[in-house]
């Protein structure tokens, strides 16, 4: 050990004698010698056209003046053909999952003789929780990944960060937190994890705890539907797909809005500190490869959510089943919860069915809605629909499920309500296990799971009171 | 047609030789690393080698930690690592001491540099300063096409002389040029391809005197360190965390130091 500080010591004692500039003096005989390589070994001919369209294509797309309009248009064009496609490949595969195999499976459980508990929770429960999920879920995504990871591919996603780079500046974040909050709007957790590239603990701590602002793919099939049941129908028809859409990019924009407001307001006070310089390249454009893209987007992306989705459904479905069918005093679980819950629910624009969804679905957000559903039936005692006490079931078009919800109660208030909810709540249970394994902090970890609760709550409050006012 | 066949059937240019072994490597004979900048194609080459998909996206940075892989070409097994794309080795940021790091105490067999084409002088900081930690390197020459489509043209084999390892020239993209990449691999690893890198031109006699001084020093206290002469210039440049690795004695043991790598990556 001794020998060692005294090597330290001559290592000091030489640096004293050189002075500070080795450092330089290195970086500088560095410099020299690339440049001498390269002068000796690239030959550039024809005249000083290359990068001529990258340029002119970089002057438009990161344009002051056109940089954000374009980027809105972009997201709101592949949201709205997103929504336009979804549609008939969703009811196409609920007939075959819901009216066909469930029926199928459901007589032969009945043949063999299966007790009634084991045939709900497996069937009702398990089962038809996963179907919902598929159906609702794998035509969406199959649509907008590929788009996203075009995008990607193309090299446009470093233009958004560099037009976001200013703002996130002057909010006291890295610029790189446009990056780290793309890669959000395909999974949280992903972008919590992304966070790794910005090096200030402070500015990478507001990251990961501004990366829920950003709508994961959990969450945009929830914006969607609810968008296309109570905004699209505000519209005439022929413009319901546009409003939609519209809708869609104002919640996600908001969510940017608000996550940079609260980066500020962080760096402000807990996080207080100067944002820190850093370079941004602006790769070439390439021209996407189509079947690369579709390949690796369907097997990344969505095969990966979709399973994660799946994973997460079936123990959720028979949870579902067993609190809509577990009864105390002749009420189930469900009931007494909803009702218990519903007058703070009706106080902020939702429903005690929506908070029970809520809670049920911690694991996956994507859950979200099949569970709202038939807790909705269950709670609005309808009859005639889907399959009775506990049961998820599919309705083959939107237009049922306008009328389900629609009969349990909902407004317009509801459905904005719960689009903004969406996007203002804890992140989901995976999120909050990654953000403590990247912060190792139970305070920030904490932070991040309430904070956007409590946002969620204030917001939904404020706007259902006005709306109120107003009608 | 006949030397065409030829060519195809030879075994050093077979790609067919490749077997891509996904995350199974229980055992490897060589270890292979791959670093460059960033948004070069790494994690493509990477993809191209072991049939794994590691998301590739056209931004930087998006490899933000290390990612192994495996394949076997010429009878033997490689293990493969992604290091994440750093501009420099010479600061210290966590992205580049995961590479910086890795390359120096990780000693992999073969250093695999990836840099983009059309962006030659700027990319080739990082391979100097590679070059002056690890003997055994090849190049790779990635986005020929892109290079083509700016009417450039690279002398490959003048390249290849100044910098003393090889040169392959590849469109990752679409495949193309991977068998050669195979083959140089394997050639620098098994040692018939002995590279004599180019190391940086010296800057004063005084600071010569003063690395090599400490490398001598280096030497006499931990005779299995490899790369001292890079240990000394961090020295000379006060890195405080090699101070702490060769002031705890970490430096001189490669089974404790990869714990630097560890910490380095949370």
């Amino acid at each position: 050990m001794k020998e060692n500080e005294i090597l330290i010591n001559r290592a000091n004692e030489l640096r004293w004698e050189l002075g500070e500039t080795l450092h330089d003096s290195l970086l500088e005989s560095i410099y020299k010698d690339a440049a001498e390589i390269s002068k000796k070994t690239v030959k550039s001919f024809g005249d000083k056209e290359s990068y001529a369209f990258d340029i002119k294509l970089d002057k438009i797309l990161t344009s002051k003046l056109y940089g954000f309009p374009i980027m809105f248009i972009l997201l709101a064009f592949v949201f709205w053909i997103t929504i336009v496609g979804a549609n008939v490949p969703s009811a196409f595969i609920a007939s075959i999952l819901l009216d066909t195999v469930h029926p199928w499976l459901k007589s032969l459980s009945y043949s063999i003789g299966l007790p009634f508990f084991i045939d709900g929770v497996l069937l009702d429960g398990a089962y038809l929780s996963m179907a919902w999920v598929i159906a609702v879920m794998l035509p969406p995504m199959a649509i907008f990944f590929p788009m996203y990871t075009l995008l990607e591919d193309f090299g446009y996603l470093p233009r958004v960060s560099f037009n976001m780079d200013s703002l996130f500046r002057k909010a006291g974040a890295h610029g790189k937190q446009a990056l780290t909050m793309a890669m959000g709007f395909g999974c949280n957790a992903a972008g919590v994890v992304a966070a790794r590239v910005i090096d200030s603990p402070r500015e990478r701590l507001l990251a990961i705890i501004t990366n829920n602002f950003s709508l994961c793919n959990g969450r945009w099939p929830t914006q969607i539907l609810i968008a296309s049941i109570f905004i699209g129908s505000l519209a005439p028809p022929y413009l319901a797909g546009l409003a939609s859409a519209a809708a869609v990019v104002s919640v996600a924009l908001l969510g940017i809005i608000l996550s940079l407001v609260v980066s500020y307001s962080l760096s402000k006070t807990a996080l207080k500190g100067e944002a820190s310089a850093y370079s941004l390249e602006l790769p070439p454009y390439r021209p996407p490869r189509i079947m690369q893209t579709l390949y690796t987007s369907l097997i990344d992306r969505t095969i990966f959510v979709l399973w994660r989705a799946i994973v997460f459904a079936v123990p959720a479905g028979i949870v579902i089943w067993l609190v809509a069918n577990i009864t105390i005093e002749g009420s189930s679980l469900a009931q007494i919860f909803i009702e218990w819950s519903n007058p703070f629910g009706l106080l902020i624009g939702l429903n005690g069915v929506i908070l029970l969804a809520y809670i049920i679905a911690i694991p996956a957000n994507e859950i979200v809605i099949p569970t709202v559903l038939m807790l909705t039936v269950l709670s609005a005692g309808l009859t005639g629909v889907g399959e009775g006490s506990g049961v998820i079931f599919e309705l083959s078009s939107i237009q049922d499920t306008a009328i389900i919800l629609h009969a349990g109660g909902w407004t317009a208030l509801t459905g904005i309500c719960l689009m903004l909810f969406s996007l203002l709540h804890n992140p989901c249970s995976t999120t909050i296990y990654t953000i403590y394994k990247e912060t190792r902090s139970i305070k920030w970890t904490v932070f991040s799971t309430v904070m956007p609760l409590i946002m969620g709550i204030v917001v939904c409050f404020f706007v259902a009171q006005i709306w109120h006012i107003i009608s | 047609m006949n030397e065409l066949n030829n060519c195809e059937n030879c075994p050093v240019h077979n790609i067919n030789n490749l077997v891509k072994l996904g995350i199974n490597m229980d055992k490897f004979d060589y270890v292979v690393a791959l670093a460059g900048n960033p948004n070069t194609g790494k994690s493509t080459i990477f993809n191209n080698l072991t049939g794994l998909r590691q998301h590739t996206g056209n931004w930087p940075g998006k490899t933000v930690a290390r990612a192994e892989g495996g394949f076997s070409y010429a009878n033997k097994n490689f293990k493969i690592v992604d290091l994440p794309g750093t501009y420099s080795l010479l600061s210290t940021s966590t992205d580049e001491d995961i590479a910086r790091n890795f390359i120096l105490f990780g000693k992999p067999d073969v250093t695999v540099i990836v840099v983009d084409s059309t962006r030659l002088e700027r990319n080739l900081n990082l391979v100097l300063q590679i070059l002056e930690i690890t003997d055994r390197a090849v190049l790779v020459l990635n986005l020929m096409d892109e290079l083509k489509r700016n009417k450039m043209e690279i002398d490959v084999r003048a390249l290849s002389k100044e910098l003393g390892i090889p040169v392959i020239p590849t469109e990752a993209r679409q495949k193309k040029g991977m068998d050669e990449v195979l083959r140089y691999i394997d050639e620098v690893a098994n040692g018939s391809f002995v590279c004599a890198p180019r190391r940086i031109k010296s800057i004063s006699s005084k600071v010569d005197f003063a690395i090599n001084d400490l490398t001598i020093k280096l030497q006499e206290q931990f005779p299995k360190l490899p790369n001292k002469r890079w240990v000394a210039m961090r020295l000379l440049e006060g890195d405080q965390s090699m101070i702490d690795a060769v002031n705890s004695g970490e430096i001189g043991n490669l089974e404790i130091t990869s714990n630097v790598m560890e910490r380095s990556l949370q």
